[in-house]
């Protein structure tokens, strides 16, 4: 009974209950009329596509920064390496290994000014971030209607310069991770191995790195800044480097994310990006000065899995398409209880 | 000015917080329009006395007191300040308890304003009454007129000098209607001395009207010039209740800090083994600091001039505030600082905590919760992670040397080590920090110092809040060190009695300066006299009146 306490109050009694609910929707798919293999394949497809995004949070929770809601920032690295890469013509393996190269320097470049700026404010980091996405999205909002692209498949139709908000990367790099030694069972059941693998050599990466002098560093600075400047350590730089990191892995997941997706969002889109990160990670446990690979993982499982589940769960049983009604309601509901738990954290 | 019943009479007040008795027995009385001064060293007692007078809630919450208080010819317990405040004591804190973007007038006021009636606070009760603001600014102005000073009412507390701040405070006390007496807890701490003066003559005013007044100040001077009589505590103990008429600041420093016959025979019998190895004037010098200053909020350093021999340990002391913490906190880097340091004869880099590790000195800082402890991490990253950054400690290189990476292993071994070495009580290296006691979080602090193995070892506060044994271990492992690694110390401390059972020379600082350096064999009135800076009045006198 006691260890039983124990482990509800470690692992959170709401934690509990989302777990139990994503079993209760895949038990009950089967009779409302719902493929099952098809319903985890999506769920798989969809950890591979967010999993990148929600870790990038991880080094500068790690640093004390907090959780990194100017994402967007990151995304936008990504959405220039992808379309320059477009622009410049390179298609496959060729295109996807450009965009992401392309990414990372304006990911560093980014990260940098991002980081500096982080510094100022130290103790606001996570309102002065929220801005920082809010306003780069809309600064790029102009950048993107007058910087000097050509390729035909990204322009708009009728004007001739400026970029649409949606570009298909069919003929491009579309799924070229999610069919990367694609595991393809029966009709429906598809795994996207790919994206998984990806996915989970970034993890090991940070892994490793949290376990170099340089990462056990950063650690000390996110739980305790004045110890870590009492043992020689330059906080500041720190600092940078976590959220130079976390703004290059945004810009890596935003990329991998597109693959899957099919498409380029430009505009409002990277706005989008931000806040399911962030929640998935608090729902995974995490705090707002620890998270660990654990904590990504299992809050990537659930909160995709219910996005995932909900929303076809719901429509078999209402017999009506609301699946965009339930699919915001149910993400924003989830943001929501995150944000709440944001202090504790769990196993 | 004696009266023949007195307002308040103390008897037999003690306390003890956790098992750990901070006072003992002590009784004394207050007549009406009678200046007590309360003297005694840091943890004598004084603030807990006061607080018990209070009736603080801290008290209660710790189980009460002993002793009983007579106020005004009643017993009288109070159980919270409020009703310490209805009975008619005053208190002026050493911070300032003031609004700072309100006037002069509603801070005197604050909650005992003049209201207007009206037929709404008729209806909707006095909750929405609004503030009769003539009558409040009269009255604030007839406190004000009782001190012999002038403020504006209407003044923001913001804008004011800090001593305009200090007269505020007391105007609010002497407010009430029936206030009959007031407490300072040091008054004069932040005032310039001329502003000094005009409050000490307020407080004679106050006292021929009648008002009895406990003036707790470590400025001694002070003490004999304004009371009338003088109360030490030492250790919770009354030491001493005499009339300050013809008693000096010597004699009041002596008492302040002399030890019972017992505890000195131990110092002097520690001394005495000591003395053998304590013949520091031929050993080289490791560490000089010339013109050191340091900002360091209510430790600032002004000038400090000091040089420590190789090997020995050396002691700084001080009443609190004076700059004792300044000057390690300065050296290693943590508090901006100038001037210069010299290590081994060559110059130390100030303002680089960084710079400091790597000539190999170390710190024990006097936050352990704040700067010496990663609450959250386990005993062995705690005690591994500075030794790991300065000096590559505990890790392996990996890709031929690309990458260095943690040692866990390494790093437990080592904290195993220090808990067996140390005696802390854990359940095991990766026990959080923050989940130890005190006196275990500073034996982690220390091993964390000792795995740098520094040729200087700063160790600021070390039995701070921590239990008799562990204070024990802690000094013994300091001696320990000394002498098996030939380690330098400099040891800052508020315990007189701990510097001169540890340290071969003890330098006292006073107002941001050396005061004097003396051996750990001197006379304890001495100490006493350095301490207060006793010899130096008149000089100081110069110095602060004139900015």
């Amino acid at each position: 009974m006691d260890s039983m306490k124990r482990f509800v109050a470690d692992f959170g009694l709401p934690r509990i209950i989302i777990t139990l609910y994503l079993f209760a929707l895949f038990f009950a798919a089967p009779f409302v009329g719902v493929n099952l293999p098809a319903s985890i394949s999506d769920t798989m497809i969809r950890i591979g596509m967010n999993g990148i995004m929600v870790l990038a949070l991880v080094p500068m929770i790690q640093s004390g920064c907090g959780l990194n809601f100017g994402l967007s920032l990151g995304v936008i690295a990504g959405l220039l390496g992808a379309t320059i890469s477009i622009e410049m013509g390179f298609v496959g393996a060729w295109g996807f290994g450009a965009a992401i190269l392309i990414s990372q320097v304006f990911g560093a470049v980014f990260g940098y000014g991002y980081g500096k700026l982080l510094n100022r404010v130290k103790g606001g980091e996570m309102m002065i971030a929220t801005y920082v996405g809010f306003s780069s999205v809309m600064i790029m909002s102009i950048a993107w209607l007058i910087l000097p692209f050509k390729d035909p498949t990204m322009i708009w139709g009728y004007g001739g310069t400026g970029l649409r908000t949606t570009i298909s990367v069919e003929g491009f790099w579309r799924h070229i991770l999610d069919d990367f030694l694609v595991i393809q069972i029966g009709e429906n059941f598809k795994f996207p191995t790919g994206a998984i693998l990806v996915f989970a050599a970034m993890s090991f990466l940070i892994w490793v790195f949290f376990h170099l002098k340089i990462g056990t560093a950063i650690t000390a600075v996110g739980s305790n800044p004045t110890y870590a400047r009492a043992s020689g350590i330059n906080i500041d730089r720190m600092r940078i480097v976590s959220v130079m990191m976390s703004t290059m892995l945004g810009a890596l997941g935003i990329i991998v994310f597109q693959q899957s997706f099919g498409f380029i969002q430009l505009y409002e889109g990277p706005l989008y990006m931000a806040f399911p990160a962030v929640a998935a990670i608090l729902i995974g446990g995490a705090g707002v000065n620890k998270a660990t690979l654990t904590n990504v993982f299992i809050g990537a499982a659930l909160y995709q899995g219910i996005l995932t589940m909900t929303p076809s769960i719901f429509n078999a049983v209402l017999k009506v398409d609301m699946s965009d009604v339930i699919r915001i309601i149910v993400s924003n509901g989830m943001i929501l209880y995150a944000l709440t738990r944001k202090t504790k954290v769990a196993k | 000015m004696d009266s023949a019943e007195p307002i308040l009479s103390l008897k037999g007040i003690g306390k003890s917080f956790y098992g750990n008795r901070v006072l003992a027995d002590v009784s004394f009385d207050v007549g009406a329009g009678e200046i007590i001064g309360l003297v005694g060293e840091n943890g004598a007692g004084k603030s807990t006395l006061m607080k018990i007078l209070f009736g603080m809630p801290v008290i209660s919450e710790t189980g009460g007191f002993e002793g009983s208080i007579y106020f005004n010819g009643k017993e009288a317990r109070f159980k919270t300040p409020f009703d310490a405040l209805d009975a008619g004591i005053g208190m002026v804190h050493q911070e300032f308890s003031l609004i700072p973007g309100f006037t002069t007038t509603e801070n005197i006021l604050l909650n005992r304003e003049s209201l207007n009636s009206s037929v709404l606070v008729d209806v909707f009760g006095p909750r929405i009454s609004t503030l009769d603001r003539a009558t409040m600014e009269s009255r604030a102005k007839s406190a004000i007129a009782k001190l012999g000073v002038t403020l504006d009412p209407n003044m923001l507390i913001k804008e004011m000098p800090v001593g305009h701040k200090q007269f505020t405070e007391i105007a609010r006390e002497l407010c009430r209607e029936n206030v009959k007496l007031i407490v300072l807890d040091e008054p004069t701490a932040v005032l310039t001395e001329s502003e000094a003066e005009v409050l000490l003559s307020t407080l004679r005013l106050l006292a021929s009207e009648g008002i009895a007044i406990i003036f707790i100040s470590h400025r001694l001077r002070e003490v004999v010039e304004l009371c009338d009589r003088v109360v030490v505590l030492r250790d919770g103990h009354k030491i001493e209740d005499f009339p300050a008429k013809g008693s000096s600041t010597k004699q009041i420093a002596s008492l302040m800090v002399g030890r019972s016959m017992e505890a000195q025979a131990k110092i002097d019998a520690a001394s005495a083994a000591r003395s053998t190895q304590s013949d520091s004037d031929a050993r080289e010098t490791i560490l000089s600091v010339e013109n050191l200053w340091v900002d360091m909020p209510g430790e600032t350093v002004r000038n400090v001039n000091l040089s420590v021999k190789k090997g020995e340990i050396f002691g700084i002391g001080g009443l609190a505030g004076q700059g004792k913490l300044g000057i390690p906190n300065g050296i290693m880097g943590l508090s901006p600082a100038g001037g210069s340091v010299v290590l081994n004869g060559t110059p130390v880099e100030l303002n680089a905590p960084r710079a400091a590790l790597e000539r190999n000195m170390a710190f024990v800082s006097e936050d352990r919760r704040g700067v010496g402890l990663l609450l959250d991490e386990g005993i062995d990253w705690n005690i591994a992670f500075t030794a790991m950054q300065v000096q590559n400690q505990f890790l392996k290189p990996i890709l031929g040397g690309l990458f260095l990476w943690r040692s866990d292993a390494a790093m437990s071994n080592l904290a195993e080590e220090y808990i067996k070495l140390l005696e802390i009580k854990c359940t095991g290296p990766g026990q959080r920090a923050g989940n130890l006691s005190g006196g275990n979080q500073q034996k982690v602090c220390l091993a964390k110092a000792f795995a740098l193995r520094p040729d200087v070892l700063f160790v600021s506060e070390p039995t701070r809040g921590i239990d008799i044994g562990a204070k024990h271990l802690v000094l013994d492992t300091l001696k320990k060190y000394n002498s098996e690694y030939g380690t330098t110390i400099v040891m800052v401390s508020s315990e007189l009695e701990e510097l001169r059972s540890v340290c071969d020379r003890i330098a006292i600082v006073y107002e941001g300066r050396i005061e004097g350096i003396l051996p750990h064999t001197a006379p304890i009135e001495d100490f006493g006299i350095l301490m207060a800076g006793a010899d130096r009045d008149e000089t100081t006198v110069a110095l602060v009146g004139g900015n």
